[in-house]
């Protein structure tokens, strides 16, 4: 059974979101997508400091059996991206809501958080 | 057309086993298991994994005539392999593309058997029924299972049941009983490992599958980490190492052609497109197949293009992922002769971008096949 941390938010591509204190967002894949995935063994991370519009590819990640984008899930400008992640890929199979965050997001309009699935929708998604 | 998936006779074992089922070659099989492709592969290495490989062709050639007559399709030396003894070989066509590739195994008494690839069986039936009949008898043995014990550990785990079978070396076969089941058993598999391929009666196929999954080192391994073991061991995937597009010497498998059936041999020729294997061989190839390490992480899969230093295209990827053993991408692919020499310093594209690899040695991983 996956994981959906309820006080985190989703989009359907399988990417979680968490509003930080400072105001940036953390993204990450979800367990489900990692489940899906199998065992990880390559991530390919943006560039700090490039801006994404919402849903555009900004990585990838690679497991044993094939490649797979992540998106941005939401617009705005990479701050930080996590780099103990490209070292550790397997980090995405054991941890995908922990150590394995993907990259932090200055948001565009951090309202379209609130738009975006809360932890019982992305469950009813993936028909959890 | 989507006709329906046919199942081994292993389909309500795997299901019960918990494996991911995805079709291949027109059957169910199980591409995973809850341990997962990383842990089933390492798992092969250090122990012994159990593979169902029933949905491969198994066929008898029986008759007086039939090594001479197999001897016409293949560029291989069937006539003298010895009793008990196994070697792989190709199904040539006219212009020397690979049909397909095959273990060949004498029983004695006359009596061939062949194992040949899923996706060719039907063809490869055919094929020997249309140029061997009534030379030798063409036996499809569809009434039978196949599976493969990979590891460290499969000699022990299998004389458990048959202590002689610790007595084959590398490609040597015996028929024996396996709890009580006849068996065909060879000293041979496909990833790189000592271990042995056992042809097993379909309605037994179940029974000794759970005999030998109840020893302790073994797991059960789907088609996932199979894929990885026997790239890292640098054997070919038939359909995408080697077609009919590419000849024995442009696979770089002249080693499979035996001395006796090169163009200086005692029967050299005398199979499907040796004008243009002879001719390869002496005047060399424009391209080639190798094998390849990645210099960076990322995994170069087939279909990538190879580019050279100044980012003309001058190959392609054919197999290629992450090599778990090796502890890294690696992979296969055709290039130019002038570019195939080991340490040539090449590109792939992934997703556009140039990526660095490195023409390598295969195996990726030291085979470690008990030759005694």
């Amino acid at each position: 059974m996956s994981q959906i941390p309820a006080e985190l938010k989703y989009v359907a591509s399988h990417e979680w979101l968490r509003l930080e204190a400072d105001g940036t967002v953390t993204v990450g894949i979800t367990d489900h997508a990692q489940e899906l995935l199998g065992d990880i063994v390559f991530v390919e991370l943006p560039q700090v400091g490039k801006t994404y519009a919402e849903g555009e590819q900004a990585g990838v990640v690679e497991s044993v059996k094939a490649a797979s984008d992540v998106y941005a899930p939401i617009a705005g400008e990479v701050v930080e991206v996590n780099a103990a992640l490209e070292a550790s890929p397997e980090l995405a199979n054991s941890d995908p809501y922990g150590e394995a965050w993907f990259f932090k997001v200055k948001p565009a309009n951090a309202a379209e958080l609130e738009g975006l699935l809360s932890a019982d929708a992305y469950a009813q998604e993936i028909g959890a | 057309m989507n006709a329906p998936l046919l199942h081994t006779p292993l389909y309500d074992l795997h299901v019960e086993l918990g494996a991911k089922m995805v079709p291949f070659a027109g059957y169910a099989m199980p591409v995973q298991y809850p341990l997962g492709i990383l842990k089933e592969h390492q798992h092969t290495r250090d122990k012994a994994g159990l593979f169902d490989v029933s949905h491969m062709g198994q066929v008898k050639l029986v008759g007086a005539g039939a090594a001479a007559a197999l001897e016409t399709l293949v560029p291989v030396d069937i006539q003298d392999l010895p009793v008990g003894m196994q070697r792989y070989a190709l199904f040539t066509d006219d212009k020397g593309g690979i049909l397909d590739d095959l273990m060949v195994s004498n029983f004695g008494d006359d009596v061939l058997y062949v194992v040949v690839n899923a996706a060719c069986k039907e063809q490869d039936v055919a094929h020997l029924k249309t140029h061997l009949g009534g030379q030798c008898e063409v036996v499809e043995l569809a009434d039978r299972a196949l599976l493969a014990l990979q590891g460290p550990a499969a000699a022990a785990v299998l004389a458990r049941l048959a202590p002689s079978v610790a007595e084959l070396k590398f490609m040597q076969n015996a028929q024996l009983e396996l709890d009580g089941v006849p068996c065909y058993v060879s000293r041979s598999g496909y990833t790189g490992e000592d271990g042995y391929e056992i042809s097993v009666p379909a309605d037994k196929a179940e029974q000794l599958a759970r005999r030998l999954l109840a020893e302790p080192e073994v797991e059960a391994i789907g088609l996932g980490a199979r894929d990885s073991l026997r790239l890292e061991a640098g054997l070919c995937l038939y359909g995408h190492d080697i077609d009919t597009s590419t000849t024995p010497i442009e696979g770089s498998l002249l080693w499979a052609i035996s001395k006796v059936r090169r163009p200086d041999g005692a029967r050299a020729g005398g199979y499907p497109g040796a004008d243009v294997v002879a001719r390869q061989i002496a005047d060399g190839v424009a391209k080639k197949r190798v094998g390849f390490i990645v210099r960076d992480k990322v995994p170069v899969r087939e279909g990538a293009e190879i580019t050279d230093g100044d980012g003309t295209v001058i190959g392609r990827v054919t197999s290629g992922g992450f090599g778990p053993s090796f502890g890294g991408p690696v992979g296969m692919g055709y290039v130019p002769a002038s570019h195939a020499a080991a340490g040539t310093a090449l590109f792939a594209l992934v997703r556009g971008k140039p990526v660095a690899i490195e023409v390598a040695k295969t195996p990726f991983v030291p085979q470690r096949y008990y030759r005694g």
